[in-house]
């Protein structure tokens, strides 16, 4: 299954090779060109009956992961981020670097003080264990700047979910993917773009280059629908179908636009939902403002616990966000103006 | 052999730290290590509190060692489902808050279920409301398992026990990672002695007792040392390995053998012997002073019946109690080792030799 | 079996929970126990401790029924020139809670607790209590009570529908579904039920009865907390939902056969129950499990609110399912 294999890939920010040839490959047959930018973006061209307007789909590649950034004289490694992690959701954990298995452990519970069980660990505390028993043993296996990478299996879960890592944004990989296969009268412009997670950085150098007419992210977007919190902080919830961003960190989203989204997924039957919160952004921060200005509209498959080692989709809510990029795809250019 | 020997050991290990005891249900881990033991010892039986014996007969069986390893694991209890389909939990044994998040995990309902304990976004921590230098409150949490309210109360009941979902992983060097090697490991040290006893002359019959209960307070090492009421006991257990964050509270290493405990939990003869054998049989091995509470099965079954003459033998072991326990095979194969050396060169008048 | 011959006979239940019995002071509840007992048992003792254990003669599985019978309470530790009295608390008294709370002798002495003058509320502790027996003088005190006399909550039993208040529940009505059982069931199993003492201060009575009485498996009935009333502390019991299994608690973890057992038997006779995921304190189970080589041991929990105040409240449905559930245990088949 396409997004069980997207999903392990390891592809940190500025390291997406291995998603890129994958994605490559995958579609492959379905496009007519294929080619990699300067800084590493996946373009794929598909020719439509009519030669414009032309529609940008863009995905990132790129996932959140750990960076060594220094080797102990005892063997341990230490790390950053690459992407927003909270540090807390490290401890106790797996990794894998460079092919090699690794550990984030944390003083056992027996050697704490109560007290310091109430304080959450911080990044520069944690280590990563590989089993080397000193500097020069460890530097055998791992070189500063490697990348370790959660090992997250993926797996389906309960009714209709999926488990897995990397959900933001190979899910918004997997349905260009599948838009890809099928065929439209409109001329597609694929990008598959690199180092969203640092600073939507591959999707600048696109939209630059790609000038396209209209622009459509795909991405997996927070939802915090969880046990301990009220309804009005859940920004997205699943099985709501996909959600329509209105605001985020970088974009205020066209309202003429979001309407005429709006109205075609109640034509259609198709569920949706609003993205609630202002907090996060993508890589339409940098593609509506390139150049003179591209329209742009974000939609999203909510995903619970992201840029963690283990986060949740629900297939429904990918069905639906394919159906709807699909009926907006149709509806260009005779019933979706921009 | 060597080779062969680690092989097998590293196997077994695995398949225990693979699978699921949480305390007071070690039903679901015991057919494993009554399977294994049947092959070394001769007499292999249960008892109605969990607890395993195997018992491999000396040659003149005049007196009873009784070894004890725990195959009890941490773990979590559902105690609420919510209505919204999330499972509340309390933790069994010693679980530290700080060590869930983003965790994968099996609920042991009507058929194992995987969930997931959910983590906020860092988007959303970073910004107002929650506090990312303060460690998430296990009332704060729950477990995802994908459910409606509906369809888990067909699956999932208030008492449910939970484990944590890791597959063992082998790091450099020889070293182990994954859950519950404390105190699997110390089982598999158990089977290590009695099949080394195979090849060594050793004259009082010895009886391995995988224990139940250890993490909530050594429950089984209270009843099965009633039971068996030994003339001398070794507890096999874990104990801290030193990492970068432990300097100056631990001291044993990982990968420089057995950590021989001493202290008021121990009789000084059996520390002495311990030693003594380890020394004899060119084993690496390591002094643990514990000046109080040994916090393992020893603990409880030094003052059972009229008292048992008991020692502790433990095996290095990084990040305990979290699903990344780290150990060293060599230090397990070694603790093997002298342990039934140590066996061996047991006078046949135990008792006097244990006088003070 | 009709439902008004089943229904238990409250007036009992106010009796043993009106009747004084700190621990270590059981004398008067026992006594009182044992006068209702005796026609029902084949024999009755009381053991070095002061559990009262009363047997029931039988060919089948020996089971031990353990309910205590002790409250909380506070004992006298100074009688000061004024006829004022200091005092400790004997169990898991809420100090917080104690200021102008009536407390009552064994010789029915009422005195009432009150404080010093306190510079702010966090000042409250139990050095700064004091209890008022009404006395002139310390010799006018030291006629009515002692140093060492410990003295328990007053606190009526009230019906409110169907649910029941009254200081002492924990474990009055465990003791109440332990003789209503007796009463009523017919069983070829021998039971052995021990009325125990001092299980506030640390399950001690329990632990010597289970010794002397080695049982094959008990059954302990107490008292649980709750989590339906507003903001509570998580929990899945609920006042009338039914009888509470008890699966997980500081003392013990139940038996996965034992829970299996209790659970298949409630279901059987179609009586209500829940389960119980307790996370504060142990009950008699907890040690009686751990007797000897282990006995296997379970707990029947009645749901009560406000555990250890004056108006503990229960619901007599939970009784009823206590107590039918009790007696289905005793009188069927076991096989661990």
């Amino acid at each position: 299954m396409l997004l069980k294999k997207l999903s392990e890939l390891k592809g940190t920010s500025g390291a997406e090779k291995a998603v890129r040839d994958t994605l490559r490959e995958e579609i492959a047959p379905w496009v007519d060109s294929i080619s990699v930018d300067k800084i590493g973006n996946l373009i794929a061209t598909k020719k439509g009956s009519e030669p414009a307007p032309e529609i940008l789909l863009t995905a990132h590649m790129d996932e959140v992961a750990l960076m060594i950034t220094e080797i102990t004289p005892d063997g341990f490694l230490k790390f950053r981020s690459v992407g927003l992690i909270d540090p807390r959701i490290l401890v106790s954990k797996p990794v894998q670097i460079s092919g090699i298995n690794g550990v984030i452990g944390a003083k056992a519970i027996h050697l704490q003080k109560p007290k310091e069980r109430q304080h959450a660990l911080k990044l520069e505390q944690l280590y990563i264990d590989i089993g080397a028993k000193s500097q020069e043993e460890a530097n055998k296996h791992v070189k500063l700047g490697d990348y370790a990478y959660f090992m997250t299996k993926f797996e389906s879960l309960g009714s209709g979910f999926f488990k897995g890592k990397a959900f933001d944004d190979r899910v918004g990989c997997y349905i260009i993917t599948e838009i890809l296969k099928k065929n439209f009268n409109l001329a597609l412009v694929a990008a598959f773009t690199v180092q969203e997670e640092v600073g939507l950085r591959g999707a600048k150098v696109a939209a630059y280059h790609l000038k396209p007419d209209f622009a459509l992210v795909l991405e997996g977007t927070i939802s915090a629908d969880m046990a301990h919190l009220e309804e009005e902080d859940w920004v997205t919830e699943l099985g709501k179908g996909p959600a329509i961003s209105i605001q985020d960190r970088t974009t205020l989203y066209n309202p003429q636009l979001i309407r005429q989204v709006v109205n075609l997924a109640k034509e259609k039957g198709i569920p949706f939902q609003f993205r609630r919160d202002s907090r996060g952004d993508n890589d339409a921060g940098k593609i509506h403002s390139s150049r003179e200005g591209i329209p742009t509209l974000s939609i999203s498959v909510p995903c619970r616990y992201i840029h963690s080692s283990v986060s949740l989709v629900k297939q429904e809510d990918i069905d639906h966000t394919i159906q709807l990029v699909e009926e907006i795809l149709q509806a260009i250019p005779d019933h979706f103006k921009f | 052999m060597e080779n062969e020997r680690v092989k097998h050991a590293k196997e077994f290990l695995k398949l225990l730290s693979g699978h699921h005891g949480v305390s007071g249900y070690e039903s679901l881990i015991a057919p494993l290590v009554i399977q294994e033991f049947q092959s070394s010892a001769e007499e292999v039986k249960t008892d109605r509190f969990g607890n395993i014996y195997a018992l491999k007969k000396g040659e003149t069986g005049r007196y009873k060692i009784m070894l004890a390893a725990h195959m009890d694991e941490i773990g979590l209890m559902v105690k609420k489902i919510d209505p919204r389909g999330f499972l509340c939990f309390t933790t069994i044994g010693g679980v530290d808050q700080r060590t869930l998040l983003s965790q994968e995990v099996i609920i042991h309902g009507r058929q194992p279920i995987t969930g997931v304990i959910g983590s906020m976004p860092p988007h959303l921590v970073q910004g107002d409301g929650e506090d990312g230098n303060e460690a998430v409150k296990i009332e704060d949490m729950g477990i995802d398992v994908g459910l409606t309210h509906e369809e888990i109360q067909k699956v999932i009941q208030v008492g449910d026990i939970i484990t944590f979902k890791r597959s063992p992983l082998e790091l450099l060097g020889g070293l182990i990672a994954g859950k519950s090697l404390d105190d699997r490991a110390g089982v598999v040290v158990m089977q290590i002695c009695l099949q080394e006893l195979h090849r060594l002359y050793h004259a009082h019959d010895v009886i391995a007792v995988t224990t139940t209960q250890e993490e909530i307070g050594l429950r089984g090492a209270l009843t099965s040392a009633y039971t068996l009421n030994p003339d001398l006991a070794i507890a096999i257990d874990v104990t801290h390995a030193a990492t970068p964050d432990t300097m100056g509270q631990v001291s044993i290493e990982l990968g420089k053998g057995p950590a021989i405990a001493l202290g008021p939990n121990i009789h000084p003869r059996v520390y002495e012997s311990l030693s003594e054998a380890a020394q004899n049989a060119r084993i690496p091995f390591q002094i643990e002073p514990i000046a109080g509470m040994t916090g393992t099965d020893a603990w409880a079954i030094q003052v059972a019946q009229a008292g048992v003459p008991t020692g502790l033998l433990s095996i290095p072991l990084r990040y305990m109690h979290t699903s990344v326990e780290t150990i060293d095979m060599q230090d397990v194969i070694n603790s093997g080792l002298l342990l039934a050396h140590f066996i061996a060169s047991l006078p046949e008048d135990l008792e006097g030799s244990l006088c003070y | 079996m009709s439902n008004a011959q089943n229904l238990p006979d409250y007036t009992l239940l106010e009796r043993l929970s009106q009747a004084y019995g700190p621990s270590g002071a059981e004398k008067g509840i026992s006594e009182k126990i044992a006068a209702v007992i005796q026609p029902y048992c084949d024999s009755l003792t009381q053991d070095k401790l002061g559990n009262l254990i009363a047997i029931r003669k039988g060919s089948g599985k020996k089971i031990m029924i353990a309910t205590h019978m002790d409250e909380i309470g506070v004992m006298i530790t100074h009688i000061d020139e004024n006829g004022f009295l200091r005092f400790t608390t004997v169990g898991g008294v809420h100090v917080a809670e104690l200021p102008h709370r009536r407390v009552q002798f064994q010789n029915g002495r009422t005195g009432i607790i009150s404080m010093e003058k306190l510079d702010k509320p966090s000042d409250l502790k139990l050095s700064r209590l004091y209890l008022d027996i009404g006395a002139a003088n310390q010799e006018e005190a030291e006629q009515i009570v002692q140093i060492g006399d410990s003295a328990v909550f007053t606190g009526e039993l009230v019906h409110s529908g169907s649910r029941i208040l009254s200081k002492a529940l924990d474990n009055r009505v465990g003791c109440f579904v332990a003789i209503e059982a007796l009463k009523r069931v017919q069983t070829e199993h021998e039971l052995s039920f021990a009325f125990t003492v001092q299980e506030e201060v640390g399950l001690r009575g329990a632990q010597t009865a289970a010794f002397a009485l080695d049982p094959d498996v008990a059954i302990a009935v107490d008292v649980t907390l709750t989590g339906d009333t507003p903001k509570a502390h998580p929990m899945e019991v609920k006042l009338g939902n039914g009888v509470a299994i008890k699966v997980f608690d500081h003392s013990m973890i139940t038996p996965p056969q034992i829970k299996q057992w209790m659970t298949t038997t409630a279901e059987k006779y179609k009586i209500p129950y829940q389960f119980e995921v307790l996370e504060f304190g142990g009950t008699d189970s907890g040690a009686i499990h751990l007797t000897k080589g282990g006995i296997p041991a379970g707990v029947l929990s009645i749901p009560t609110r406000y555990v250890h105040s004056p108006s503990e409240m229960i619901d007599s449905k939970d009784v009823e399912a206590a107590v039918n559930l009790l007696v289905a245990l005793l009188e069927g088949p076991i096989n661990l």
